[in-house]
């Protein structure tokens, strides 16, 4: 079993999966209406050239989001590529 | 005959919809704002068979919760116009997320047409979508099409107006959010059945359902009525505390997954892909558009190249447009006799329009460039490299490019600075973002800089300017951080954002875009500013020289010896006239407060003028200077009798130029704030903290200057 770990710890490249949404409100709201649900497959497509926000890709389109943002995804790491 | 039938819109931001609305309507378009707040508001007419249709198009959306501006207006217009047809543009090669807002428009009832397009991107990427199955599955009419190519789209209308001419009835969509949830949402219909007043034409089960998502809008009507209320809440608050207990989540987000379970079913069966696609051409341009050097490096190549490309191209039409202005001044002068009107229609009207409408090219230009960078795709890259910078301050990645259009790199222009604010949607950081616009070195404040520093500084010419550059944008920064933290306190808002795909702009819809925003530009110079442009000449023509000073100027100008000598007296003349109008006498009432600056009533009322535009400026401390009407281009005698001038110095000069730097943005500005905004209130706020802080910088310089003898 692949240790749980947040989006904000994935690298490039890497694919994983969406176990927890941890926030309510405005942000987790505006997650869901994106499309970033628990069960959801993501991989990282890159960082901004700070190393933050990161840029992920999800049921075909590309989302950004800023990585204290990403803190409240918890995600479960599938096959890097 | 039939009636005429209306046509929403709807759609996700970048799902091609503007395009569907500009192939459907062409050319005939009204844009305005929906009342009270800054979302656009765009109807049109499309015909069909003869028939015409009015198609509006509602602002993109995700989702059609409450929480957005946009998002409530969508929702208000299908709830209270009731259009004939919905239109629910959906992006193919994103069918998944596009789907949410088409359930959520089913679950409401609206009369639904799913437009399927960029059916061509889907392909390149793979993936197959069977429309025929889709529209079994969803029960409402599918039409696929590539709006940017004009593919479908007489379908599209035609699918449309067939749904329309049937007549058809709201018919809310049931689908199940778990028993939990559902037990919640039956009970709580069950109690709004009883009270059909105050549902109006909406479902009591979609009703309920917003109830238990938490959605404000809705609980608030449902709280005009007490006894509703009273039965209705509490039933929610134990739904939420049950699905707290046992699950953990909250019901909206309980809502969301089955909705999107639900798309998922639907999608599984609609969609195949051919072959899987991990990077695509996007992805890759990405790698290199966003790269850790490469990225920033080329962001300010592309910010510096749009300068140079605004200011190449719209070099000759500006010219063309002062020539016109000033042969329309010159013939109206030649036509009418010296006095009151013709200075008030050559100087006041003329005068003050051409100067804002001579700027509409160049403000043309850096909307086109404006307008390809978002519909690109790139301006969203912008903001993602941008962003951890400007958050440090409190604002967005996004303001990045109002900060830049508004003169970040000197010659910009606040006005279209401020319009550009419109990409940003967290409403306090565009707040921020458009105060702090006004303080970039804007087209207009550089004649003012060149005059000074070519007075002054004539040696270190390239030094200052850079210089110059610098503190205002640390000037800006801070002033927005200032404001992040008293008055527009607060938790940013989320950044989660959309990379939409990079795209090739089409030339229909940049020229769309371009003449929307010129054309409002232009209309604001001929309304608000040409009311306070006949002001600003008011007062510095009147009062004019009492009669017996005025008569003895003329004797001594027609006693002159020689042509110089007459000119000079004439000069002189105008010195004394300027000095007695109102702005004259304000400037003299304000040497109180603009001494310990270093100012005299010369500079103040060249400020006061530079308030209608800070080219005026110049102008103005040419005539109180008695030199006669200065040509802000051409200023290099104003500039040598400012270094010969006694009382004049270098800290003097900086401490002026400081103050025209930050103080009241000028009146196109100021007018545009007051629209972008929707309230006079931050308008007249930016004028006061401008000034405000121009004035406590231009003191700190002056005497801490004079403090350390530099003075």
């Amino acid at each position: 079993m692949t240790p749980e770990v947040t989006l904000r710890q994935l690298r490039p490249g890497q694919r994983a999966v969406v176990k927890k949404v941890g926030t309510g409100g405005e942000l987790g709201r505006r997650m869901r209406e994106m499309g970033l649900l628990p069960g959801t497959e993501i991989q990282v497509i890159g960082r901004a050239p700070l190393k933050d926000p990161v840029e992920i890709k999800l049921r075909g389109y590309n989302l950004t989001l800023r990585n204290n943002e990403a803190d409240f995804i918890t995600v479960e790491i599938g096959e890097a590529s | 005959m039939s009636r005429q039938y209306t046509i929403a819109l709807a759609g996700n931001p970048n799902a091609g919809k503007t395009s569907v609305f500009n192939a459907l309507t062409g050319a005939r378009q009204h844009v305005g704002n929906y009342p009270g707040v800054t979302v656009e508001y765009k109807e049109g007419i499309a015909h069909h068979q003869g028939q015409a249709v009015e198609v509006v198009d509602l602002p993109g959306t995700y989702s059609l919760t409450a929480y957005s501006p946009e998002e409530l207006v969508a929702r208000n217009y299908l709830i209270g116009q009731r259009p004939d047809v919905v239109v629910d543009v959906v992006d193919a090669s994103n069918l998944e997320r596009n789907l949410y807002l088409a359930v959520q428009l089913m679950e409401l009832g609206v009369p639904l047409v799913i437009c399927l397009n960029m059916v061509d991107v889907a392909k390149t990427r793979g993936l197959k979508i069977d429309a025929d199955k889709l529209s079994r599955l969803l029960g409402v009419p599918v039409v696929t099409t590539v709006a940017r190519q004009n593919q479908g789209m007489k379908e599209l209308l035609a699918a449309a107006v067939e749904l329309a001419e049937s007549e058809p009835e709201w018919r809310p969509l049931n689908i199940s959010y778990g028993s939990d949830v559902d037990q919640g949402v039956d009970e709580v219909a069950t109690i709004l059945q009883g009270a059909q007043e105050r549902r109006g034409l909406l479902s009591a089960r979609w009703l309920a359902v917003k109830c238990l998502e938490g959605d404000q809008e809705v609980i608030e009507r449902v709280r005009e009525t007490p006894e509703l209320a009273e039965k209705l809440l509490p039933v929610c608050d134990r739904v939420a505390g049950h699905i707290k207990n046992t699950m953990d989540d909250n019901p909206d987000s309980i809502i969301a997954d089955y909705r999107y379970g639900y798309i998922t079913g639907i999608t599984r069966q609609v969609v195949s892909s051919e072959r899987e696609v991990r990077m695509d051409l996007s992805d890759k341009l990405d790698q290199v558009l966003t790269h850790r050097l490469l990225g920033p490096l080329l962001l300010f190549a592309v910010l510096y190249g749009i300068y140079n490309f605004v200011f190449w191209a719209s070099e000759v039409p500006v010219v063309l447009l002062e020539n016109f202005f000033g042969w329309l001044g010159g013939a109206v002068e030649g036509a009418l006799p010296p006095g009151l009107l013709r200075s008030l229609i050559v100087s006041g009207i003329i005068g003050g329009v051409g100067g804002v409408l001579g700027f509409a090219p160049l403000i043309a230009f850096m909307f086109f460039a404006i307008a390809i960078m978002e519909d690109s795709g790139y301006m969203a890259r912008v903001a993602y490299i941008m962003d951890r910078v400007l958050r440090i301050f409190g604002l967005h990645g996004n303001s990045v490019m109002a900060l830049m259009v508004g003169g970040g790199l000197s010659g910009g222009c606040a006005v279209p600075g401020v319009m550009a604010t419109r990409t940003l949607k967290d409403p306090k950081a565009r707040l921020a973002t458009i105060l702090t616009v006004p303080f970039m070195n804007c087209g207009a404040k550089l004649p003012v800089y060149s005059l000074l520093i070519a007075a002054f500084f004539a040696h270190r010419q390239a030094e200052m300017l850079f210089l110059l550059t610098l503190i205002s944008w640390g000037l800006g920064l801070g002033a927005a951080k200032l404001l992040r933290v008293t008055l527009l306190r607060g938790e940013q808002a989320p950044f989660v954002m959309e990379l939409p795909p990079y795209r090739a702009p089409t030339i229909k819809g940049l020229v769309i875009h371009t003449w929307e925003r010129t054309w409002q530009y232009a209309k604001k110079a001929g309304t608000m500013i040409l009311g306070v442009s006949v002001l600003m000449w008011a007062a510095m023509s009147f009062p004019g020289l009492p009669q017996e000073q005025d008569a003895a100027w003329q004797q001594r100008i027609s006693a002159a010896p020689s042509a110089e000598a007459r000119l000079e007296l004439k000069s002189n003349r105008a010195q004394d006239e300027l000095a007695g109008t109102i702005a004259g006498r304000a400037g003299r009432a304000l040497t109180v407060l603009t001494n310990p600056l270093g100012f005299d009533w010369r500079a103040n009322v060249a400020l006061v003028g530079g308030f209608a535009a800070k080219e005026v400026i110049v102008s103005t401390l040419g005539v109180a200077y008695s030199l006669g009407e200065v040509d802000p281009e051409h200023s290099q005698s104003l500039s040598k009798r400012l270094a010969a001038e006694k009382g004049w110095n270098p800290l003097k000069a900086f401490s002026l130029i400081i103050f025209v730097m930050v103080y009241a943005p000028c009146l196109a500005t100021v007018v545009m704030i007051r629209k972008e905004t929707g309230t006079w209130r931050w308008a007249l706020f930016s004028v006061g903290y401008n000034t405000l802080i121009a004035y406590l910088l231009a003191l700190a310089v002056f005497q801490g200057g004079r403090a350390l003898g530099l003075g």
